[in-house]
C-alpha cells in the first residue's frame, strides 16, 4: 500500500483538468485563486495564457474552442473577475461552445456576508450558462469538475461554470477519476428516430425544390459532420445554403453552395429559402437574423429540422418532420436511408429548379464597384475579396475571426470557407470586442496557422488590451481593420430607418493605430488608397509577429444585399438603389432588432 | 406533434410535473426559465419526494399557446438536474389537489355561517378564537376557489394556500 500525501483542492482541480486533457487556460489571476496559481506555477502539464481582461479569457477559450473541437477552459478570480465573464459565457451559450469556466469564490463561511471580492457568481451565471456548480464540499470537488466538463461537451454544447470558494482549494481533497457511468440526469439524444429519417427521406425524394440549410451544430458535431453534408448535398444534388455560424461545413467552393442565407445573404439564397418546396434544417435554430418576417418564412414548404436540442424545434417555426440527434448520426443515417430508398430523385424537377436557382445567381447580388485609379478610396468589399485572394495564393491553413458589424458581414460574404473550425465569429450574441481575444486563442491552439481578425475599428477598441496578451506570447495575429470611422452597421440602420440622423455612432478622436500597434510591440500598417491594399496585405502576411493593418474604406458604404427589419425574404433590398425599400418597414419591423 | 397554424392558437392550461435533484438553485433555474423566457405560473409547488435519491417533485401549473406548451417542456428537460417532465394534462386523468388555510374574523351570524359553509365543504377547523376561525380545506383548486368566494363577505382575513399537488391516476408513474 502506498500512502500519498494528501493534496490541497487545487492540485486536485489541476489534477482533474489533466485527466479531462486540458493543456491551456486562459485566465487572470485575484485574491480568491491563488491556490489555483500557486499550484499552476508548481508544474508543466498546463499552459496559462495570461490575458489582460477577463472578458478576453473567454473570447479566447471560445477561439480556442471552435477551432479545435476540443472543451475551452477560463480560470477567474471572485467577484469583478467573474461578472467581467459574464458577456463571454453568454455569448458562448448563445453559440453552442464548450466551455469551463473556473471561478474564485469567497471561502464557504463568508459566503452571503457581502465580503470582499464577493459576487453571487451562480446567481448570476446562471441565465448566462448551460449549468453551473458551487462547490460547498471537499469531496465533491472532482466529481463537480468532471461533471463539467462531461455538461459542456455533451448534446448541445456550452459554457459551464465550476464557482470554488478558497477554503475548498485550500483544504486537502480526495480525487476520483472521471466517472464511465452514464449521467445521473443528463442524458441527451444523439441518434435520431428511424421513424423520422425515413419519414424525411420521402420528403425529400418527391421534393421538386429541395433546399438544404446548415448551421453551427454541423460544425460542433465534428469535422465528420461536414465531409457527411458534403456527400449528402453532393449525392442528392441540392442546393445548399449556411447560416453565419455554419460557413466552412460545406465547401464555399462547391457549385451546389449558394452563400450564406439571412439578413445579409445572398439573393439566390433568400429566395431558394422563400421559394422552395422541402427545407431540410440540419444544426441551425431558425433565428430571427435568418428567417426574416416569420409569416412569410418560407411559405408553403415542407419543414425537417434535424437539431441536438428539442427546444429548438418548433420555438421559432413550426416544423413538419422533426429529428432529434447529434448531426453526424442524423446526417449518417440521411445518406443511408437515402442510398437504401427505391424511389427515384424528381430529376427533371431538379433541373428546373437549379435554372431558376442560376437565374437568381445571375443577379451577382454581392457585386460591388471599385475605383482602380491611384488614389482611389478601398471599398470595404474589395478589402475583404483581395485579403481573401491574398491569402488563399499562401496556401495557408487560415482562421479568420470578426468583431460585430458591417466587417463582419463583408467577411462572411467575400471570405470563403472550404473546412470547418475556420471562422470564428459572436453570431447569436453579437458581441463587439469578440474577435481580437477569439483570434488570441485560435493562434494558441494552432501556433502555425494564420490567424486574422478582420475588425471594424469601433469594436477593436472594446478589447484593444489584448495587444499586451499577443506581445507576451508572441502571437502572430493579423489584425485587418476596416476602418471607416463609424460603428457601420448602426450607421447603416440610422441612415435607412432613421432618416440619416447618425446618433453617437462616428468613431470620434479614434487612436492612431499604426503607433497603437507600435506601442505593444506589434506591426502598424496603413493603407488609405485603393493602390495601397495589396502591398499592405503582402507586408501584413510577410511579418512574423502581429500586426494591425488599418484599412480606410468608404465612409458611406452599406452591407448588401440586406432583408430590412419585418421583411420577407423575397422584399431584399439589393443595393442603394432599392433603399428606398427600407423606408417602407412598418412600425412592427422598426421594433425588430 | 402539434399541428401549429399561423392563426393565433388558443391558450391552454396545463400541469406539468417535474422531478429534480434537490440541490442548490434548482428551483432558481427552472423559475428564471420562466421568468426568463416569459412564460406564466399558476402554480408552483415543490418538495422533496426520494431523500434517499436526493430528488423533489416541482408541480407547476402553466397557461400557453400549444407552441408555448412544447417549449417549456423541452426548455425544463434540458435543464442539467432534471430527471423527468411529465405534461399530466396529456398523459391522462390526473388528480390535483391543493391545501388552503382561510381565517375568517367574524362574530354572531356570520361566525355561524362561516362553521356552517365550512361543513359542507368538509373543512377542518384547525384553530378557534372567540372572534376567529381557521379553516383547513383540500381539494381541488376550483373547490378552494369556490371556499374563498363564500367566506370572503362572512369576514374572510386572510388566506395560505399551497398550490396544487398532482399524480396521474392507475398504475402509471414519472
Amino acid at each position: 500500500m502506498t500512502t500519498e500525501k494528501p493534496q490541497s483542492g487545487a492540485e486536485i482541480l489541476l489534477r482533474a483538468l489533466k485527466d479531462q486533457g486540458v493543456d491551456v487556460i486562459f485566465g487572470y489571476p485575484g485574491g480568491a485563486v491563488l491556490p489555483i496559481y500557486d499550484a499552476l506555477f508548481q508544474q508543466n502539464a498546463i499552459r496559462h495564457i495570461l490575458v489582460r481582461h477577463e472578458q478576453a479569457a473567454v473570447h479566447a477559450a471560445e477561439g480556442y474552442a471552435r477551432s479545435t473541437g476540443r472543451v475551452g477552459v477560463v480560470l477567474v478570480t471572485s467577484g469583478p473577475g467573474a461578472t467581467n465573464a459574464v458577456t463571454g459565457l453568454l455569448d458562448a451559450l448563445m453559440d453552442s461552445i464548450p466551455l469551463v469556466c473556473l471561478t474564485g469564490q469567497v471561502p464557504t463561511h463568508l459566503i452571503g456576508n457581502d465580503a470582499f471580492q464577493e459576487a453571487d457568481t451562480t446567481g448570476i451565471t446562471r441565465q448566462a450558462t448551460k449549468h453551473n456548480y458551487l462547490v460547498k464540499r471537499s469531496e465533491d470537488l472532482a466529481r463537480v469538475v468532471h461533471d463539467a466538463f462531461y455538461v459542456a461537451r455533451s448534446g448541445r454544447p456550452g459554457p459551464v461554470v465550476v464557482d470554488l470558494p478558497k477554503d475548498i482549494l485550500i483544504n486537502p481533497a480526495p480525487y476520483a477519476p472521471p466517472a464511465n457511468t452514464p449521467h445521473r440526469s443528463y442524458r441527451p439524444v444523439t441518434d435520431p428516430d428511424p421513424a423520422a429519417i425515413a419519414k424525411a427521406i420521402r420528403a425529400l425524394k418527391a421534393a421538386k425544390r429541395p433546399i438544404v440549410y446548415s448551421g453551427g451544430g454541423v460544425i460542433n458535431a465534428g469535422p465528420e459532420a461536414s465531409a457527411l453534408l458534403t456527400e449528402f448535398v453532393q449525392t442528392t444534388g441540392f442546393p445548399c445554403t449556411s447560416t453565419l455560424m455554419g460557413l466552412g461545413a460545406f465547401p464555399a467552393a462547391d457549385p451546389h453552395f449558394l452563400g450564406m442565407l439571412g439578413m445579409h445573404g445572398t439573393y439566390e439564397a433568400n429566395l431558394t429559402m422563400h421559394d422552395c418546396d422541402v427545407l431540410l434544417n440540419i444544426g441551425a435554430r431558425f433565428d430571427d437574423r435568418v428567417t426574416g418576417r416569420l409569416n412569410a418564412f418560407s411559405p408553403g414548404s415542407i419543414k425537417i429540422h434535424a437539431d441536438i436540442d428539442p427546444s429548438n424545434i418548433n420555438k421559432n417555426v413550426a416544423v413538419d418532420i422533426p429529428i432529434v440527434g447529434d448531426a453526424t448520426r442524423t446526417l449518417r443515417a440521411l445518406l443511408a436511408a437515402w442510398k437504401a430508398d427505391g424511389a427515384s430523385q424528381d430529376k427533371p424537377a431538379l433541373a428546373a429548379w437549379w435554372k431558376q436557382i442560376d437565374a437568381w445567381r445571375a443577379k451577382d447580388s454581392l457585386k460591388f464597384t471599385q475605383k482602380m485609379a491611384p488614389g482611389s478610396i478601398i471599398k470595404p468589399q474589395y478589402a475583404v475579396q483581395r485579403l481573401y485572394d491574398i491569402t488563399r495564393a499562401t496556401g495557408r491553413d487560415t482562421f479568420i475571426s470578426t468583431e460585430v458589424g458591417q466587417h463582419q458581414m463583408w467577411a462572411a460574404q467575400y471570405f470563403r470557407f472550404e473546412k470547418p473550425n475556420r471562422w470564428m465569429t459572436s453570431g447569436g450574441l453579437g458581441t463587439m470586442g469578440y474577435g481580437l481575444p477569439a483570434a488570441m486563442g485560435v493562434q494558441i491552439a494552432h501556433p502555425d496557422a494564420l490567424v486574422i481578425d478582420i475588425a471594424g475599428e469601433a469594436s477593436i477598441l472594446m478589447n484593444i488590451q489584448e495587444m499586451g496578451t499577443l506581445a507576451q506570447y508572441r502571437l502572430p495575429v493579423k489584425i485587418f481593420i476596416l476602418n471607416n470611422e463609424y460603428m457601420g452597421m448602426v450607421r447603416q440602420w440610422q441612415e435607412l430607418l432613421h432618416g440619416a440622423r447618425y446618433s453617437e455612432s462616428y468613431s470620434a478622436a479614434l487612436p492612431d493605430f499604426v503607433k497603437l500597434a507600435e506601442s505593444f510591440h506589434a506591426t502598424g500598417l496603413r493603407a488609405t488608397t485603393v493602390d495601397q491594399l495589396d502591398d499592405v496585405i503582402h507586408r501584413m502576411l510577410a511579418c512574423p509577429g502581429p500586426v494591425i493593418a488599418d484599412i480606410a474604406v468608404d465612409q458611406k458604404e452599406n452591407c448588401f444585399p440586406m432583408i430590412p427589419s419585418g421583411a420577407a425574404h423575397n422584399e431584399m433590398i439589393l443595393g442603394p438603389e432599392h433603399a428606398d425599400r427600407a423606408a417602407a418597414v412598418t412600425d412592427e419591423g422598426m421594433v425588430l432588432v | 406533434m402539434h399541428a401549429i397554424s399561423s392563426q393565433p392558437a388558443a391558450h391552454q392550461t396545463h400541469t406539468l410535473s417535474v422531478l429534480v435533484d434537490n440541490e442548490s438553485g434548482v428551483l432558481a433555474r427552472v423559475i428564471g426559465l420562466f421568468s426568463g423566457r416569459g412564460y406564466n405560473i399558476d402554480s408552483l409547488t415543490v418538495a422533496e419526494v426520494d431523500r434517499e435519491g436526493g430528488r423533489s417533485r416541482i408541480n407547476l401549473v402553466t397557461t400557453g399557446t400549444p407552441m408555448v406548451i412544447e417549449q417549456i417542456k423541452a426548455q425544463l428537460d434540458r435543464l442539467v438536474p432534471v430527471h423527468r417532465v411529465a405534461d399530466l394534462t396529456i398523459q391522462g386523468p390526473h388528480v390535483a389537489r391543493e391545501m388552503a388555510l382561510v381565517k375568517v374574523v367574524a362574530t354572531g351570524e356570520n361566525r355561524v355561517e362561516s362553521l356552517r359553509i365550512a361543513d359542507s365543504f368538509r373543512a377542518r377547523v384547525v384553530d378557534t378564537h372567540i372572534g376567529s376561525f381557521v379553516f383547513e380545506l383540500t381539494g381541488a383548486a376550483e373547490k378552494i376557489d369556490a371556499f374563498i368566494d363564500l367566506m370572503r363577505p362572512l369576514g374572510m382575513a386572510e388566506v395560505s394556500r399551497t398550490g396544487i399537488a398532482a399524480i396521474a391516476r392507475g398504475a402509471a408513474t414519472i
